[in-house]
């Protein structure tokens, strides 16, 4: 599965999205992270072929995720389904 | 459907219910622009914050206004993608934060199983969440009690759009077929 990457001063964490690109929540995410120069990897699940949507959704539910959009990893570990402000910024350190 | 007409759609139902659309105006518009994208891909307005499969029956309950708006509301105070949202919380008095995904997870799994389903057919897999194809996806005629609304889905709704009883209130319509002469 390729994933994008948008570069950032900070990659102190590395930090992981599975995203819709139909999504608002997704979209605030992504800007929250490019605000916050943080840098980070994502999949427009939505975007996937049918084989890396089900890796996608293998990965997720593995990880201790929901099939909820965004899902947040930091550090290849699951942080939280949906964009929780205080949950990134506390997993950040920002 | 431009993002205008998709505004009108969304604050004529909203008036209906007696909702707002989402007080952020940037927020909104990316829940707009999600939708007509939906619109453009699979010919009908699937929720933009929910994986859609692309095949009508299979999203049918998470097309705009999806079959969890109402519940989401009244729980909580706006929708799963927040472009509904109540009174109290567009005015600002309840924060917008996401809330648990209230679709079940077997409806959840049919926009990732097309494959899986297949594969099924050939015996390779195994799996609890695994979706039931178009044709199994049997649709019921349903009734509510307290005002006579019927609906021919595959569930009933959670909660009835003309009176608003809840789910409970909604019986199965049995048609017996019989043959004469």
């Amino acid at each position: 599965m390729d994933s994008l990457k948008v570069s950032g001063k900070n990659n102190k964490h590395k930090v992981f999205l599975y995203t819709l690109s139909t999504c608002a929540w997704c979209k605030m995410t992504k800007q929250f992270l490019k605000a916050n120069e943080i840098e980070y990897e994502y999949v427009d699940v939505d975007l996937c072929s049918e084989e890396d949507r089900q890796e996608a959704r293998k990965e997720i539910l593995k990880m201790g995720g929901e099939l909820s959009y965004p899902a947040i990893f930091v550090d290849d570990k699951f942080l939280t389904n949906g964009f929780v402000k205080e949950k990134v910024r506390k997993a950040l350190e920002i | 459907m431009t993002i205008e007409q998709l505004w009108q759609r969304a604050e004529s139902d909203a008036r209906t219910y007696g909702y707002s659309q989402h007080p952020n105006p940037d927020f909104l518009r990316d829940l707009l622009e999600g939708l007509k994208l939906n619109e453009e891909r699979y010919g009908y307005l699937s929720c933009p914050c929910r994986l859609a499969s692309g095949k009508f029956e299979f999203d049918r309950d998470v097309l705009c206004p999806c079959d969890y708006r109402d519940p989401d509301v009244a729980e909580f105070g706006y929708c799963y993608c927040a472009l509904y949202v109540r009174k109290d919380v567009y005015e600002g008095k309840t924060p917008i934060v996401p809330i648990p995904e209230r679709r079940p997870l077997e409806k959840q799994a049919r926009a990732y199983d097309i494959l899986s389903e297949a594969s099924n057919e050939r015996g390779t897999e195994t799996s609890a969440m695994v979706a039931k194809g178009p044709s199994e996806i049997r649709l019921k005629l349903w009734y509510c009690k307290q005002c006579g609304y019927v609906v021919f889905r595959e569930d009933p709704p959670y909660i009835c759009p003309i009176c608003k009883a809840k789910r409970e209130m909604f019986t199965e319509i049995k048609i017996r077929a019989e043959a004469f002469g």
